[in-house]
């Protein structure tokens, strides 16, 4: 936290290199590079791929050649059934998942930033453990939990007579909710945390004394003053919704009910290697992409605009 | 999703908040014995407010923690035992033979797995900070033809979310001949915009025009500034920068499965879930499937949350100008 004071480094001089203009460019050069390899060109490998196919000449002993099918691949993801399905099922997660974990994250942060809770260290030391936990090993723990024959959850709510499936074909996409909130509470709750602790004590003050209530002040002024802070851990929570694979792909192990097309990734991922077809992967791969720029976009645009609302309201 | 999560953070305007955990702690009230009220940073708080709030607050705490403790309870137990003993009971004590088990299997690949998770994090964030360094530090210290081009490509490329491209990068990566080796796995961790754009932030603040200009009047080159003052000077965000880094490539899980055929090259990621997959079929692989986790587990967990002070005010300080 060392000098993070705002300094007026913009207006400064900033030298070009000291008579060695070439000197930033080696500076920035390796980032330029690696950014160029494995950034801009896979991209590049993606959209020229999604135009090719391969085929099989003859009775597919003649060995495969490459050939240019325009949009083919792009018309064939758009018509499969089964990818547009796994669309649809993230957004239903997101609408779902993304709000139950941003109101348990703000209210947790919230209660934290109040002088209501005892123990804080504890309590946000809990909350956060689990974002040390690999998503991956987080999914398999929770498989654990979720197996009828290990779970202590499922043997408890069988010893009250309840008999549950946590991984039936309708619940299933809400274990998988369950764990992505389990992992990614904790590091909403702290970004959201540190945006209130920064907001200066006086404003409290006068609501105080203007006879405001805690839960009015939490509502009507620290939400709105932390709402950048907010809506940009809640735009890359969206982003991570569409990106869903690692949950998903790790319960699959021990559930029939979660297909190898379940999500968008997963379709990509099940296109490009059990399906043996790479071209269409990389065809629904920048459908993908394409979908995550537009959603961002729409969210940072609101983001902007309620940022700006909130600043023109103090 | 933990590191897109992280890299679109970066850019809110979060003002400069004071460390989290190192907030006052608050002070009890001088002899006030048993009053209704209580007072805590001078605000006035109700006792039974205070009471219910805390007991309120250990069922989000159960639920995050309960998992954790039936890993550890879970890892002590014989395979029988895992299916035929209640999870939260402690059945006959098999951590031991557990751990032998795990690091014999397979002549030890656990361990390799293990290993080269070790290496994928801890090279690959070393080269990631040094990269994000030299970039952020040339952006923050240097003018010169395309900075602002390259600054609004950092920021553009943070949307760019890791997943999508990771086939596509797979397709590359056949291409170059590098699928199945150790630089698959390591060169495209390296780029890291999230990265360059919190080195420039701690650039920009911390390191001194002046110093420079005094170090290069002394006749020192300006590799030799950068290395021997602008790290240094840098420091705080260059851990934050290691850790995300480091973080992202221990958790990392699509691309490794995508690229890696060679068991032997495998992170910890790829090899359990291989482990749980097989487990159908094996039944022996569950219990050292939880034991495995709980291994894997420990040592970032400790690393992670001891080193909170770090990345939480880089946190906070990257949302200060972004």
């Amino acid at each position: 936290m060392t000098a993070v004071t705002a300094r007026p480094t913009a207006s400064r001089r900033r030298f070009n290199g000291a008579g060695k203009p070439w000197v930033p460019y080696l500076f920035v050069a390796p980032f330029v590079l690696l950014f160029l390899v494995f950034l801009v060109s896979p991209i590049i490998v993606a959209v020229w791929n999604s135009l090719f196919s391969q085929q099989s000449s003859g009775l597919g002993f003649g060995g495969t050649t490459t050939a240019f099918v325009g949009l083919d691949n792009f018309a064939r993801a758009l018509s499969d059934q089964d990818f547009l399905v796994s669309f649809g099922r993230v957004a239903l997660y997101g609408l779902v998942q993304v709000p139950v974990m941003m109101f348990i994250a703000a209210t947790l942060a919230l209660l934290f930033d109040s002088a209501l809770v005892r123990g804080r260290r504890f309590f946000q030391f809990a909350a956060f453990l689990p974002y040390a936990v690999p998503g991956v090993i987080a999914a398999l723990l929770w498989g654990f939990l979720y197996q009828p024959s290990v779970s202590p959850l499922i043997q408890a709510l069988s010893s009250i007579g309840v008999d549950a499936n946590l991984l039936a074909p309708g619940t299933v996409l809400w274990s998988i909710a369950n764990v992505s909130i389990w992992s990614y509470t904790g590091i909403n709750m702290i970004i959201m945390f540190a945006a209130l602790q920064a907001i200066p004590r006086e404003i409290y003050e006068a609501a105080r004394i203007d006879g405001a209530s805690d839960l009015r002040i939490a509502v009507g002024i620290k939400l709105p003053m932390i709402a950048p802070a907010v809506l940009l851990t809640t735009l890359s929570s969206i982003i991570g919704t569409l990106q869903l694979f690692n949950e998903p792909q790790v319960l699959k192990n021990v559930t029939a009910n979660i297909s190898s097309d379940y999500t968008p990734n997963m379709a990509i991922y099940a296109a490009s290697t059990l399906g043996k077809d790479p071209n269409l992967a990389s065809a629904m791969a920048v459908i993908l992409g394409v979908a995550t720029l537009i959603v961002s976009v729409i969210v940072l645009r609101l983001n902007n605009r309620t940022t700006k609302r909130a600043s023109d309201g103090l | 999703m933990a590191s897109d999560t992280l890299s679109v953070t970066a850019a809110t305007t979060m003002p400069d908040a004071p460390e989290p955990g190192a907030a006052p702690r608050a002070p009890k009230p001088p002899k006030r014995p048993r009053g209704a009220t209580t007072f805590v940073n001078g605000d006035r708080v109700s006792r039974v407010g205070m009471v219910i709030t805390t007991a309120a607050l250990l069922i989000p705490t159960a639920y995050f923690l309960v998992p954790v403790l039936w890993l550890v309870v879970a890892s002590t137990k014989s395979t029988g035992d895992l299916f035929s003993t209640p999870g939260f009971a402690f059945a006959d004590f098999h951590l031991w033979d557990n751990l032998v088990e795990l690091s014999t299997y397979d002549d030890g690949i656990y361990w390799r797995w293990a290993f080269n998770s070790v290496i994928y994090s801890v090279i690959g964030s070393a080269l990631t900070a040094f990269v994000c360094a030299l970039t952020g530090y040339a952006l923050a210290v240097y003018r010169f033809r395309g900075r602002n081009v390259l600054i609004g490509i950092v920021l553009g490329s943070m949307l760019i979310p890791g997943t999508v491209i990771a086939q596509p990068t797979y397709v590359l990566l056949v291409n170059l001949g590098l699928n199945n080796t150790y630089w698959g796995i390591l060169l495209p961790a390296l780029v890291f915009p999230f990265g360059v754009l919190l080195s420039f932030i701690y650039a920009q603040s911390s390191v001194p025009i002046e110093l420079i200009e005094a170090a290069r009047l002394d006749g020192a080159g300006e590799f030799r500034i950068f290395a021997g003052m602008g790290l240094r000077l840098m420091s705080t965000g260059l851990v934050t920068v290691l850790l995300f880094a480091f973080l992202g490539s221990w958790n990392s899980y699509l691309l490794p499965l995508l690229v890696l055929t060679d068991q032997e090259l495998m992170p910890l990621t790829v090899g359990l879930t291989g482990w749980s997959q097989a487990s159908i079929t094996i039944p022996g692989l569950q219990v050292l499937t939880v034991v495995g986790s709980l291994v894997s587990v420990i040592p970032i967990a400790i690393v992670f949350l001891s080193l909170q002070r770090y990345w939480k005010s880089g946190l906070t300080a990257g949302g200060v100008r972004g």
